[in-house]
């Protein structure tokens, strides 16, 4: 990608252009972070993780990927054929406009909103969707029980997300991503995730809880429900669903290092790669909670929300809204 | 959790078919024989209401393999072997029940070197059997990582085990009248090794994990167990101690050298998943005990008395209990001067303490249910024989 993808002038050309873009973007960096997840995984595990295909293993998700479009895409008897089909698409389909507003560096912008992060969280909550539906669809019983439990967890985790993303928008008076990164600085004490820790932590654990990932990996629960709702895919029927859990971290850390850390600003390195390293600490930090905790129980889950994220995030915003008004 | 009304179930412990509910909301969900929690090949039928379960009945036999028939089929000695398949991860206590059978059969003598060797031995396969639970245990709450630290420790004890006996898992090492083969010379070092480095490692897996908040959440206060209903259900092994009752065989009904050794009981009154985790913990630092005083001071001698080549046991029976890592195994023996059994009874803990998963389940969310059978420690194997 080069900062000439500006000086398309027709929006739509624009909007194409940057989503192949996106699409290269997020195919390539699901590939890095499927291999950095195995290799942290192994490497937490006292194993060396891949070894053996490419140098130190890096070839090991193309094999992978590989593997999975050669497999026979099974779909059980009885299932709804349209929406069985249908979901692994749609889990897919909008994680990929959500990357359309990230702001990767000042100069190189997929499409400048001035209500980005609004798309973002209102595409991101479509992704429950698919996973209903592939719950429903499988006609499995295991797979319906982890689409129940997508909803509410979904339903729970997105309140407090919503309150800790309007506290920074609230602080920065802006909707728009490159204006809240532009308002913070290249130093961590300029940052919105230092000057409002809370906010920074009620979204990170939302962001854990949204993606489905270990602790709060309940829709898939692999040792209670199996594999949840995707019990019954094969083949890139699974693999899709694997490939937007890890464009989904993405997303949510891209989201988190340009509220929270500064987004593309920092000393010495150039934009783009301050934003990567951010996305990809917030990325390391997810893997590593995945292979170090236990799995919460549902109801556990939902009190954590409901308890204590969503009044934490309400007298967070309070707050913010208090300072803001006292200093403005 | 507690806001199910568990009084409002049906309560119905003689119900031998397992019938669809009586109202159209609930869901029959078939857990097993094939699912990533159940450990091998049990069935759980469970009655849902949402995620809270309102009956479940295990469904047993997918293992079946008709030990006890084989043993009136084949020769005393013959039979040795299957006693390493019945409990794949506590052989060395099967082996230990029914040699132990056979001998007071036959009045057999077992000499004291290889009184030590079977109890160091048995203890190391205990330690091993626990350490396995304790990774797969983890494995059901979630936590991928524990097993791997667990199998780290397990390879370097399965070393030792494997010079001893020439085999990793289903050991056939013990003999009428000892143990088949002495020890090699650095059997003691060796043990005495890995005791150091295990108990090295259990203060780590005690902050990591056993402090672990998300771990106690899911243990603590579930599935709990007063000593009646343990009792009432022959529930042994930790699964009683962890309700409270330091019951254990080696104390109990101290047989072989154990009466020698000085350790102690581990038990924990809360009767819930943790206490039973806090068992089988404490039991690992008892194990490591046992084993340090059985290998630093192995008499010399023989490792084995002399028995005949074809065992002919004057007719009687006879019964022979140990601890095994599940609770007390017991094998009964019944001779009719024959050189094959007439009839071998094999008690596997497991399965009394599989049928408290009912009563513990009951009310209970899917997610607890997973847990409380984890804290059961079950082998699939042992319970159908």
């Amino acid at each position: 990608m080069s900062p000439d993808l500006l000086s398309f002038d027709h929006p739509l050309t624009r909007l194409v252009v940057g989503l192949l873009c996106v699409f290269a973007f997020v195919g390539l960096n699901g590939l890095v972070l499927v291999w950095v997840e195995r290799k942290v995984a192994g490497h937490v595990q006292l194993r060396p993780g891949p070894l053996h295909v490419g140098p130190y293993g890096l070839l090991q998700p193309i094999v992978d990927a590989v593997k999975l479009v050669g497999k026979q895409l099974a779909m059980p008897a009885g299932a709804d054929k349209y929406l069985y089909w249908a979901a692994p698409l749609l889990a897919f389909a909008p994680v990929t406009v959500c990357f359309l507003p990230l702001p990767f560096d000042p100069d190189l912008a997929p499409m400048r909103l001035n209500i980005g992060l609004v798309l973002i969280l209102a595409f991101s909550g479509l992704g429950v969707l698919s996973l209903i539906l592939a719950g429903w669809g499988s006609n499995n019983k295991w797979g319906l029980l982890g689409a129940a439990r997508a909803v509410a967890q979904s339903v729970a985790y997105e309140v407090p997300l919503l309150l800790a993303v309007m506290s920074v928008a609230i602080t920065a008076g802006s909707l728009d991503l490159y204006e809240i990164t532009g308002k913070q600085g290249g130093w961590p004490w300029q940052w919105y995730g230092v000057q409002n820790p809370l906010a920074f932590f009620i979204f990170l654990v939302c962001a854990v809880a949204e993606t489905n990932r270990a602790p709060f990996d309940l829709p898939e629960a692999e040792s209670e429900l199996t594999a949840g709702f995707h019990t019954e895919y094969s083949g890139m029927g699974f693999g899709l669903f694997f490939l937007a859990e890890y464009a989904n971290m993405i997303v949510v850390s891209g989201v988190a290092a340009a509220l929270f850390l500064g987004g593309w600003q920092g000393p010495f390195l150039s934009g783009i790669l301050w934003f990567l390293v951010k996305v990809y600490a917030i990325l390391l930090l997810m893997i590593w909670m995945r292979w170090t905790y236990p799995r919460v129980r549902f109801d556990q889950l939902l009190n954590l929300s409901w308890k204590w994220l969503t009044p934490l995030a309400i007298i967070d915003l309070a707050l913010v809204v208090i300072i803001k008004g006292i200093g403005g | 959790m507690q806001a199910f009304d568990t009084a409002q179930l049906p309560r119905d412990p003689s119900s031998v078919r397992f019938e669809p509910g009586p109202t159209e909301d609930k869901l029959i969900l078939s857990m097993g024989p094939q699912h990533p929690s159940t450990h091998g090949v049990l069935r759980i039928l469970l009655e849902l209401d949402g995620e809270y379960i309102v009956r479940a009945e295990p469904v047993l036999g997918y293992i079946h393999r008709m030990h006890e028939w084989m043993a009136e089929q084949k020769t005393y000695f013959q039979f040795m072997p299957n006693m390493g398949r019945v409990d794949y991860l506590h052989a060395m206590a099967w082996n230990w029940a029914y040699a132990g059978a056979v001998e007071r059969l036959a009045g057999i003598e077992v000499p004291e070197r290889g009184e030590h060797i079977r109890v160091a031995v048995t203890e190391l396969n205990r330690i091993s059997s626990h350490l396995l639970w304790w990774g797969a245990y983890l494995l059901d709450l979630g936590a991928f990582t524990p097993i791997m630290y667990a199998f780290d420790d397990r390879e370097i004890l399965l070393d030792i085990l494997q010079a001893v006996t020439g085999s990793r898992l289903t050991y056939s090492y013990f003999t009428f009248g000892g143990v088949y083969n002495d020890v090699p010379d650095d059997f003691a070092s060796r043990c005495l090794a890995f005791t150091k480095h295990l108990r090295s490692r259990l203060p780590m897996y005690r902050d990591l994990v056993t402090d672990n908040v998300i771990l106690r959440g899911r243990c603590e206060g579930i599935g709990e167990m007063d000593v009646d209903l343990a009792r009432r259900y022959g529930a042994t092994g930790p699964v009683l101690r962890g309700s409270g009752a330091p019951v254990d065989t080696r104390r109990a009904e101290p047989y072989s050298v154990y009466g020698k050794f000085d350790f102690r009981i581990p038990a924990y009154s809360q009767g819930d998943a943790m206490a039973r985790y806090m068992v089988r913990m404490d039991e690992l630092e008892t194990s490591c005990d046992i084993i340090d005083q059985a290998v630093s001071n192995l008499p010399d001698g023989p490792c084995s008395a002399k028995a005949p080549k074809t065992l002919k046991p004057p007719k009687g029976e006879a019964c022979y209990a140990v601890e095994g890592a599940r609770g007390k195994i017991l094998v009964h023996v019944r001779s009719d001067g024959g050189p094959k059994p007439y009839r071998v009874k094999l008690r596997a803990p497991g399965f009394s303490n599989l049928s408290v998963f009912c009563e513990l389940a009951r009310g209970t969310l899917l997610a607890d249910a997973v847990s409380i059978l984890g804290s059961l420690d079950l082998v699939i194997p042992e319970i159908d024989r």
